[in-house]
């Protein structure tokens, strides 16, 4: 099995990077998320409902709808956040990248550690530009938000193309597909990890370093 | 061609596309409603909300819904459509947009129709509710008010894109095969934003340089007011209004909670907690304005902070200030002058209208003069046959400052250390509204030529008695140092 794996890019203000990536990181965990699983007897299981929320940017001329969900929009921000934090001051050019990456674990025999499959990594390449004026920022925000627009068509086309999804688990088996650990919705199992490019070109990772801490922590 | 389907699952898919139906036009409607949208998730399932999604039904849309329907479902060839469009209060309308759901002949035979086809459903309504927030027509709906509100009309058919204008564009929010057939949900929307009327022109004289797609909020108004809390006003043919609805909640049918072969979890009728206030009805959006000219050329509405410089701004606020006399002479001067604002590329756009409406800052501008003959400050009053050299630059001084009171010329402002370009200068602006201030009354000439006067003659007077004085003087100095 393939992993898909698809790229969005944006240029923003310094102050837009969180709620871009907001936004973008939303509609795709909206799609990617179900209501929780009630596995009865026999084998079968009914699914809670998931509700939606209507997000109004401050600095962006655009609204988008999340899934309504607390704890995943604070595990989601925080991520953001440190993203945020990490494009400002590693003192580079403004150029990052953050992914979102939707996984399976599959089990594997003792001593091997269970492997993480991904099947679909969504990239949101950003890029921070610096503005003179307030005129300039004013058409920033609407053309900003015209862009997310466009990325969020961009997203709904693909995840529409109904392509791999991995198959309904058993309650066994719900875990190694789903994220099972907040109260009210379920999305896919997902990690998200991000990388500052450096002005020299070369990529600062730390992914690399978060995969192999994971790795050694079983 | 259905014959591989089994009489449950034909019943199961009727049923799924007929709700998915419902839940479309709900999406649609109460994402132009001009409010955030905001439903909970719940870990339990309830028999009532389909494909999994918390979507509440506002009685009067599933209403709609169904007459428009009459009991048939989208079909090879009959399509659903929801008609979004924009009403002013005076009666002119525009379709904004115009939402799809078709079903094609592709059908895919081997899908699961309890299990795929459901759940993809539900994806393809999650992408409904992202699409909705991203067409233009978004922005419109949360800015309905006083001046227009979003209408919808839902019919059943053939699609009409007649009325979305020249250069619409069509996005597509997704398909979903099944084995009947393939079920795409599109919009196509209206990019040219122009009023056609010409009735809004005519009415009130347009400023130059105005951009008509422009639809922005007056600056009172935030908010839709009270009576417009309910949902977009849709245009029945028989001129209904949201009246009571009794008979829809019968109807609710328990969705698919579960996804085997065991009896649904609960039966759970929904009992929605949206109950419109009393419904408005049509006529209510054609209140009349206080100044009808206000509210037209509201629709035409400079967007100040970020095109046009704030002199513009100013200027409205002019127009619809009726205070302004046409009598006003110095309005006879201006129709003379081809004025060019600052900061303009399209002076020759302008028209020639009311010239009480093209000055900017007339307020400053002085009342009850003539002609430069009567004007003190070209001509001083007589003055005492002694003039003094003091005098006769309170004079020129005088003369200098008549130029801005009888003769508006303006011309390319650059303020020096601002940015040169089309965009409102705050610089320039600041300039401009304190280029002319009126003059301080204590130094106008026939005041200040008596005054001098007086002092010229007390002052071998008070000459006398510094001098007396001057060791007090040097002793104040002395400390200083």
């Amino acid at each position: 099995m393939n992993c898909r794996s698809e790229v969005l890019e944006v240029t923003v203000e310094a102050r837009q990077v969180e709620e871009a990536m907001l936004a973008l990181l939303h509609t795709i965990l909206l799609h990617r998320s179900t209501g929780k699983f009630h596995y009865k007897k026999e084998g079968t299981y009914s699914i809670g409902t998931v509700g939606t929320l209507d997000i109004d940017c401050d600095f962006i001329d655009f609204t988008f709808v999340r899934v309504s969900s607390e704890e995943l929009d604070r595990v989601i921000r925080k991520a953001v956040s440190e993203f945020k934090d990490a494009l400002s001051n590693s003192g580079s050019d403004g150029m990052g990248q953050i992914s979102l990456e939707f996984y399976q674990k599959k089990k594997s025999r003792w001593p091997f550690s269970d492997e993480c499959i991904p099947w679909e990594v969504w990239s949101i390449k950003v890029n921070v530009v610096n503005l003179a004026n307030e005129q300039e920022r004013q058409i920033c925000r609407e053309k900003v938000g015209e862009k997310l627009g466009e990325k969020v068509i961009n997203v709904v086309e693909v995840i529409n193309r109904h392509e791999y999804l991995p198959k309904m688990p058993t309650q066994s088996e719900v875990d190694n597909v789903f994220d099972t650990s907040l109260k009210d919705v379920q999305p896919y199992l997902y990690k998200i990890t991000f990388q500052i490019t450096d002005s020299l070109g070369t990529s600062v990772s730390t992914t690399m370093r978060r995969l192999i801490k994971d790795t050694l922590a079983l | 061609m259905d014959s591989g389907l089994s009489p449950q699952d034909k019943k199961d898919l009727d049923k799924f596309i007929k709700f998915f139906a419902l839940k479309t036009v709900q999406v649609i409607v109460q994402a132009r409603l001009g409010e955030k949208i905001c439903t909970r998730s719940s870990s339990s399932p309830t028999g009532s909300d389909w494909f999994n999604l918390a979507i509440k039904d506002i009685p009067e849309v599933t209403h709609e819904a169904k007459r428009a329907l009459a009991g048939q479902l989208p079909g090879i060839g009959r399509s659903m459509c929801v008609e979004i469009s924009l009403k002013t209060s005076e009666g002119d309308s525009m379709e904004l947009e115009t939402w799809c759901l078709e079903m094609n002949e592709k059908c895919d035979k081997d899908i699961k129709v309890s299990y795929t086809v459901y759940n993809r459903l539900s994806v393809l309504l999650k992408s409904l509710l992202a699409i909705t927030r991203v067409t233009p027509a978004y922005k419109l709906s949360r800015k309905q008010g006083h001046d227009y509100v979003i209408l919808y009309r839902i019919y059943f058919g053939e699609v009409q894109l007649s009325g979305l204008g020249e250069g619409f564009q069509t996005v597509r929010v997704g398909v979903v095969g099944t084995p009947v057939g393939t079920v795409t949900l599109s919009c196509a929307y209206r990019t040219n934003l122009a009023f056609m009327s010409n009735r809004q022109f005519e009415r009130s004289a347009p400023i130059m340089g105005i951009i008509v797609d422009h639809f922005v909020d007056p600056p009172y108004s935030s908010h839709r007011p009270a009576n417009m809390g309910q949902p977009c006003n849709y245009r029945p043919p028989d001129e209904e209004d949201g009246g009571a609805f009794v008979g829809v909640q019968d109807s609710q049918e328990v969705c698919t909670t579960s996804f085997s072969t065991s009896p649904p979890s609960q039966l759970y009728a929904s009992r929605l907690s949206y109950q419109p206030p009393a419904a408005a009805g049509p006529a209510e959006l054609c209140h009349p304005a206080a100044n009808p000219n206000q509210v037209s050329v509201l629709h035409l509405h400079i967007h100040s902070t970020a095109i046009y410089p704030d002199t513009y701004k100013y200027t409205w606020d002019m127009l619809t200030n009726k205070s302004a006399s046409p009598s006003d002479p110095v309005e006879a001067l201006n129709a003379f002058t081809r004025k060019i604002g600052a900061f303009v590329n399209k002076p020759s756009t302008q028209v020639n209208h009311t010239s009480s409406l093209d000055l900017p800052f007339a307020a400053f501008a002085p009342r009850g003069l003539d002609s430069e003959e009567n004007d003190p400050m070209v001509q001083p009053p007589d003055s005492p046959p002694c003039p003094s050299p003091l005098q006769a630059s309170l004079h020129s001084q005088g003369s200098e400052g008549s130029g801005p009171q009888d003769d508006f010329v303006m011309v390319d402002f650059r303020p020096a250390f601002s940015k040169d370009d089309l965009l409102p200068m705050d610089l320039g602006t600041f300039y401009r509204e304190f280029q002319n201030p009126p003059q301080l009354a204590s130094l106008s000439l026939h005041i200040s030529s008596q005054s001098m006067a007086d002092d010229l003659d007390s002052l071998p007077e008070k000459l006398a008695v510094y001098e007396k004085n001057i060791d007090e003087f040097d002793a104040f100095v002395d400390m200083l140092q």
